[in-house]
């Protein structure tokens, strides 16, 4: 009668499972430091542009959407803090890992997902490589690295949209602009700034990686799980950004 | 069905078995082996013939722990790896060498580097230097006639030399045991028989049991009938009267049972409807 849970339970398990290997196998060797070094730029440098031009834009929006509710108080100049605490704490991280799911967990499960049908993740075991040490644990690393500095690069660029809506077109100095903007942060915005891209790179990467694993029946089957990586990794960052700022707003 | 005895004993006793199956059953969906038993033994050579689906590949995984089986026993090289681990395996898989169906090339390394991976990545025995493995890269290449190609990518080569390629990479550490997964598919009958004659080649240069999954009995004929002849460097038919020189077993799979198990003159001597369609006499 509960057959119809039994896949998505085993699922869950096999997603725990693959975790399981790939944190372990970041303490152990051997270390494929080759493939990190090349997905840190794969990830990391090719995903640059799309998060700078991203967060520009959002800081630009918002910076327009809040200047017309400010006024109404008055109250023009908190344009900087406003848009400081919403990319910070929230757009930001959001945003970018968005960008990186659909861009590295698709790429990730998609170039996974055709070895597995090419035999060659079979070949890798035969040949007396962990595929998991070979594939996932070096993607988790890198993703986990950039993540959280593409992250700071969307928010500083994201600001710098926002300046230049609030000097160009509210008027504002410079020093208006920042100084209030810079004043506002805490300890409590910057750690959960910095944790959430940490926490979604793990997401992403390990989505990426256990899909395409997980690939069969040809190139159909790769299909399937590329977007299926990408739809399961902006869900799960989603729930998570949410349980998280639940956590850190008590603080 | 009773399979034939008495083609199955070593011809002498002190051989080891290289593999053996131990009632396997392993199943997906549906049930792929069900209860396969047999013993090889060193510098034996095994044609696996069936139909598409009968579990000839899927065999071949269990072989290696690829694909772990629901009961029954694998022994490879006398130790029962159904209950290891993976990293345990590793030591085992680095004495076997293997041909996928597909060659199962990395397509984003080049062909030298493909044929040098199991040597940079073995987890047992000595570490090579690099310009130890490339001697041996350009040796393994060389003897499956590619050594022209070792910067250009699986993608740039034909089927043929892909599939020539996984050869090399399969033999390049050297192993007792290679199991080649359908190695003439999809090629035409000239390619074919270039491939088999290597498999040969390989069998009686470096004296190594073989597993060949195929669904061409020719294969099988000609992997029984034909010795390579290091000497005159091209493989040489053998007469009528020495069959068993090449001590090479017939096995045909149908429905993850084993059907029939014995020497290719039992095999073209059978009356079983379904065997009978694999041999061409």
């Amino acid at each position: 009668m509960l057959d119809f849970l039994k896949a998505p339970v085993a699922e869950w398990q096999d997603f725990w499972h693959l975790a399981g290997s790939a944190f372990k196998n970041v303490f152990r060797s051997p270390h494929y430091w080759d493939d990190v070094a090349i997905q840190m730029d794969v990830i990391g440098i090719g995903s640059l542009p799309i998060v700078i031009l991203t967060g520009f834009f959002s800081g630009f929006v918002i910076t327009m959407q809040m200047s017309r509710a400010l006024n109404t108080y008055g109250a023009i100049g908190q344009v900087g803090p406003i848009v400081m605490i919403t990319l910070v704490r929230e757009l930001g991280p959001v945003l970018t890992a968005l960008l990186v799911a659909g861009r590295n967990a698709s790429g990730i499960a998609s170039e996974i997902g055709s070895m597995k049908v090419s035999e060659q993740i079979d070949a890798m075991r035969a040949l007396g490589t962990d595929p998991v040490q070979k594939l996932v644990t070096p993607r988790l690393i890198a993703t986990c690295f950039m993540l959280p500095q593409l992250t700071v690069v969307a928010d500083f660029v994201g600001m710098i949209g926002g300046w230049s809506i609030a000097y160009f077109s509210l008027r504002l100095t410079s020093p208006q602009y920042w100084t209030p903007a810079y004043q506002i942060l805490e300890t409590n915005d910057v750690v959960q700034g910095l944790l959430k891209p940490f926490i979604f790179a793990i997401v992403i990467s390990l989505v990426g990686c256990f899909y395409g694993i997980k690939t069969s029946g040809g190139t159909q089957g790769v299909g399937r799980a590329t977007t299926k990586a990408v739809v399961v990794s902006s869900v799960w960052i989603f729930v998570l950004t949410a349980l998280v700022t639940r956590i850190f707003v008590n603080l | 069905m009773t399979v034939p005895e008495s083609s199955l004993a070593s011809p002498n006793g002190s051989d080891a078995p290289v593999l053996e199956f131990r009632s396997v059953t392993l199943s997906f969906d549906r049930p792929v082996l069900e209860g396969v038993s047999f013993v090889m033994y060193a510098g034996e050579t095994r044609i696996v013939l069936g139909a598409a689906g009968s579990g000839k590949s899927v065999m071949l995984k269990a072989a290696m722990g690829l694909l772990p089986v629901d009961s029954g026993q694998v022994l490879l090289f006398g130790q029962d790896i159904t209950k290891m681990s993976e990293h345990e395996l590793f030591p085992l898989r680095s004495r076997v060498g293997v041909l996928f169906q597909e060659g199962g090339l990395f397509d984003s390394l080049t062909v030298g580097d493909n044929v040098a991976y199991p040597l940079e990545n073995r987890q047992t025995g000595e570490r090579l230097e690099p310009e130890a493995i490339e001697g041996k890269v350009v040796e393994a290449l060389r003897f499956v006639e590619l050594d022209q190609t070792l910067e250009k990518f699986p993608s740039e080569l034909s089927g043929g030399m892909r599939r020539r390629v996984g050869i090399a990479r399969a033999v390049v550490t050297e192993p007792p045991l290679v199991l080649y997964d359908s190695p003439t598919a999809g090629l035409d009958p000239i390619t074919a028989n270039t491939i088999m004659a290597l498999i040969a080649k390989e069998r009686d240069s470096q004296n190594t049991a073989n597993v060949i999954v195929t669904h061409r009995y020719q294969d099988g004929r000609l992997m029984a009938d034909f010795r390579y002849n290091p000497e005159k460097g091209r493989l040489e038919h053998l007469s009528k009267e020495q069959p068993e020189a090449t001590r090479t077993v017939f096995m045909v799979m149908k429905d993850g049972h084993i059907v029939f198990e014995g020497s290719m003159a039992d095999l073209e001597s059978s009356t079983d409807p379904y065997v009978d369609k694999f041999v061409h006499r």
